[in-house]
């Protein structure tokens, strides 16, 4: 399955309800029925640590190792890979107690 | 209620701003000014709407009169808060490039659309505006998420070119950083709730690592970003306020990005006059998108550290007798 967030989210990602509507309308159905999920970040040039955070903190908590395999991302500018991979580190520091 | 302005209202000094204002609840704001003033931080205009918005139009004044301070104060929006219109006929200029005057916003929808608009208003490169997008995005969005503020947040831009830097003030008039982390960090006093509120991985929705939709990065990320482009950072929040200083360019290698914001060169304060809301100011230096990128991999670096230093110190000791 392969995500296209700037058409909901704009060329910068800042609102977290759409991140949060993302999450659990598609990637979340998506690894449940053991799909690649694609999140192509094409036409963004940004996002928050909060968008970030809402888009993939609940899905990687829940299908940890299955996360990192199945869920790809695509198109991203030099900031957005910087933001996503903040977030992931985080996440797995905390994953680990 | 009065709010006075001075020539020293930028964040160097906005202590001593807030320190004469009088807050008590009247039900009326009086704005005013020392004489020859010409420009006042962002911070203290969003501050100044955020209590006129409160208070009411109907029940705001300003009383100026300076003429250039009149003029500037009409570009900025003020008056728009006050029951008194613009005392002055000027040639109204075109404002985009220069600043976003006082703007109020109270949803996402609203937030994303003043997002999407910021790089033609400010005449920015897209590569230039990354960071205050990213800046902004965070700071609208706890108000509008965490603040339980009815009017939303008040926000004021301006730029000054010859130094590429931006100088931003956003404010609410909602519960405060201390009732926000109350009911999972319990802090002692509006100035540990300063404190919490800039720690890395400090939410107001859980006890510790945050949830599926908060981490409690955000602010930690934001004064990060500021320190690391050298320049002030402020919050104000109940009777305390927090100040980071202008990092030293002298020193090599950077600043170095602290979990306590205490342990950052600022200063606190514990005696102003009581807010119940929360007013963030702080001065950008714009950078280019590698720029950015670099900024945010150190922050990253700098956060994974904390957390697990945070983690070293939860382990409970055990006693030997």
């Amino acid at each position: 399955m392969n995500i296209v967030l700037s058409k909901e989210a704009g060329n910068f990602g800042e609102n977290k309800d759409i991140a949060r509507k993302i999450r659990i309308k598609q990637i979340m159905p998506a690894l449940v029925d053991g799909k690649e999920v694609i999140l192509d970040f094409k036409k963004m040039t940004g996002a928050t640590q909060s968008f970030i955070h809402a888009l993939i903190v609940s899905p990687m908590r829940e299908f940890n190792d299955v996360f990192f395999e199945k869920v790809k991302f695509k198109n991203c500018s030099p900031t957005i890979q910087q933001v996503i991979k903040i977030v992931s580190e985080y996440t797995q520091e905390g994953m680990e107690e | 209620m009065k709010i006075l302005f001075s020539n020293l209202d930028q964040l160097k000094s906005i202590n001593y701003f807030l320190s004469l204002n009088k807050l008590s609840n009247s039900g009326k704001l009086e704005i005013s000014s020392k004489n020859n003033w010409a420009y006042v931080h962002p911070a203290c205009l969003a501050f100044t709407a955020a209590i006129a918005e409160e208070v009411g139009k109907e029940n705001t004044t300003i009383n100026i009169d300076d003429e250039q301070a009149i003029i500037y104060l009409d570009r900025m929006g003020l008056y728009k808060y006050a029951s008194n219109s613009c005392p002055v006929k000027y040639d109204k200029h075109e404002e985009s490039g220069r600043l976003i005057p006082i703007t109020q916003l109270k949803t996402d929808a609203e937030q994303s659309k003043f997002i999407a608009d910021l790089h033609p208003i400010l005449h920015l490169s897209p590569e230039k505006s990354e960071t205050i997008k990213y800046v902004l995005g965070e700071l609208i969005r706890n108000v509008i998420e965490h603040s339980n503020a009815k009017n939303g947040a008040f926000v004021a831009v301006q730029y000054t070119a010859s130094k590429d830097k931006l100088s931003i003030g956003i404010c609410d008039t909602g519960i405060g950083l201390r009732a926000s982390l109350e009911k999972y960090h319990n802090p002692i006093d509006d100035l540990d709730a300063i404190r919490l509120a800039l720690m890395p991985g400090v939410s107001g929705t859980a006890y510790h690592g945050g949830t599926g939709d908060n981490a409690g990065a955000g602010l930690y990320i934001v004064k990060s970003i500021v320190k690391t482009t050298r320049n002030y950072f402020f919050v104000y929040s109940g009777n305390a306020a927090y100040k980071m200083h202008k990092f030293d360019k002298r020193v090599k290698h950077g600043p170095r990005l602290n979990e306590n914001p205490f342990a950052d060169k600022c200063s606190t304060y514990d005696d102003l006059p009581s807010f119940g809301g929360t007013l963030i100011g702080l001065d950008l230096t714009l950078t280019d998108t590698e720029r950015f990128s670099e900024i945010l991999e150190r922050i990253k670096i700098a956060y994974s550290k904390a957390i697990r230093e945070r983690k070293k110190t939860k382990y409970k000791e055990i006693k030997f007798i």
